[in-house]
């Protein structure tokens, strides 16, 4: 066989994988929409503001609920020691917060 | 039609042959090449996932959360602010919320303990978030122990454990009964942890949130909208690893255009002089020198793309998992819905295959417009 075909079939082979990984991405999300819909009403339920993403340290368990202090609460000169803290940005709310001391 | 698409299958087969003839170069060309696209794509299809998930579970978070502040820290609010509050127009309802963090020495690991709205936990009784579960080895009817703020042991029994598939939000969290919480944490009962809000219309929010700020000076204001935000920029490419990763490859497509800009080597300048000695025209080298281009990145594109899906929805982000888990004890296990659509690939492609391929033809077609006589001298 020539050499082209085992490229060209590869690369067919490559192609339909990729619109088969975007079938099934529909299909995983129809398949969590209600999973999704659950998650919902429990935020909704409890009055949750935050995923529960790390666990690690207060401010980045609850982003959204970060104040200034937070990542230097050992001192005001500590530096950042979670690896969660170098990964999650902070919140937006805290820099407009801090906009006029910037 | 038939003429040109055999044409291009000539030049294929030639240029494959030719890439063979490198074999070791190329296959670790084409396996540098995936890892760097496995990296970005995993990366893309993470953060887009988890905030479009974000998006559309927090939006049922509450309206307005109001927090008091003393020296830049959260306190707790006193009840009486609730009345001030329910005055002002517009305010529908406002609701307390109690919670806060219990360190567990047995573990070494965090929870979140919040008092439910509804009284649905007795006192006495908890409910658990499946992380707690799965480093405690609790499940409903075992006893669970707290050290009170004043020393003394609690013990509480696990009623429910919460749905494995509420992990994302519920993982750490421990549902517990107003009583047992005051118990726990010796709280003042004049006050709350925050405050949540409805407002009857949605677009007196911000109006609503001066008043609370003008009336009370000594609490801060997050919105829904602000809580929305937070996760939209949440893995902001700025974020420490996020510039890592995304400098890594890009220095790795810097070094790889680099070496194919930066010009032929000595042999492959020889064999394009050979190649316009025996006939062959410019853009037929051009052509050959694309398709060399297009085999190495398209295939390392597809393959990356196919690998950095498998990774993140398959494997539950295996190789992040290190850096996602940082020193947490009570890791969330939960599968990133895949939110994946054609926009990503498309500009993941333009950031792959395009650079590449073009880097490869611009010093070809400079050495194949010389003449061949100078070239293989």
């Amino acid at each position: 066989m020539r050499k082209s075909n085992f490229f060209l079939i590869g690369l067919a082979i490559c192609t339909i994988l990729l619109l088969l990984m975007f079938v099934h991405a529909f299909f995983k999300r129809e398949a969590e929409a209600k999973f999704i819909q659950e998650r919902s009403e429990m935020v909704r339920m409890l009055g949750l503001t935050d995923l529960c993403l790390f666990t690690e340290a207060s401010y980045t368990r609850h982003l959204s609920q970060a104040d200034l202090h937070t990542p230097f609460q050992d001192s005001p000169m500590s530096f950042e020691h979670f690896p969660s803290g170098s990964i999650a940005a902070p919140p937006p709310s805290l820099r407009k917060i801090n906009g006029k001391m910037d | 039609m038939g003429k040109w698409i055999e044409r291009q299958r000539n030049i294929i087969d030639f240029t494959l042959s030719s890439l063979l003839r490198k074999k070791g170069k190329n296959i670790s060309l084409l396996c540098v090449y995936t890892l760097v696209v496995l990296m970005l794509a995993s990366v893309m299809f993470f953060v887009h996932s988890i905030k479009k998930e974000a998006s559309m579970i927090l939006k049922d978070a509450p309206e307005m959360v109001v927090q008091r502040m003393i020296a830049g820290r959260h306190e707790l609010i006193p009840l009486a602010y609730m009345d001030k509050i329910k005055n002002i127009r517009g305010v529908q309802s406002v609701n307390k919320r109690l919670w806060g963090y219990y360190y567990d020495p047995v573990v070494g690991a965090n929870y979140t303990l919040m008092v439910p709205d509804h009284s649905d936990v007795p006192a006495g009784n908890i409910m658990i978030g499946r992380g707690i579960s799965r480093v405690r080895l609790a499940f409903p009817g075992d006893t669970l122990e707290f050290r009170s703020h004043d020393g003394k042991i609690i013990t509480l029994e696990v009623k429910k454990t919460l749905s494995p598939e509420s992990e994302l939000v519920s993982s750490d969290l421990v549902l517990i009964s107003e009583d047992d919480f005051n118990r726990l944490f010796g709280r003042n009962r004049d006050s709350v942890t925050d405050l949540t809000l409805h407002v009857k219309n949605p677009r007196e929010l911000s109006t609503i949130a001066l008043k609370i700020s003008e009336i009370l000076p000594d609490t801060r204001i997050i919105l829904r909208d602000e809580i929305l935000r937070t996760y939209d920029a949440v893995f902001n490419w700025r974020g420490g690893m996020m510039i890592v990763i995304l400098l890594g490859a890009l220095l790795a497509f810097i070094i790889f255009a680099c070496d194919k800009a930066s010009g032929l080597s000595q042999e492959e300048r020889k064999e394009i002089g050979i190649l316009k000695a025996i006939g062959w025209e410019t853009s037929d080298v051009i052509l050959m020198k694309f398709w060399e281009g297009m085999i190495v990145s398209l295939s390392s594109f597809l393959l990356g793309i196919l690998l950095a899906y498998a990774h993140v929805f398959f494997t539950s982000s295996m190789l992040f998992e290190p850096v996602l888990k940082g020193w947490a004890v009570l890791y969330p296990q939960f599968k990133v819905v895949p939110f994946v659509d054609a926009s990503q690939v498309v500009s993941l492609f333009f950031l792959t295959v395009v650079p590449y391929t073009v880097a490869t033809i611009i010093p070809s077609w400079r050495a194949a417009t010389v003449d061949p006589d100078s070239v293989m001298r």
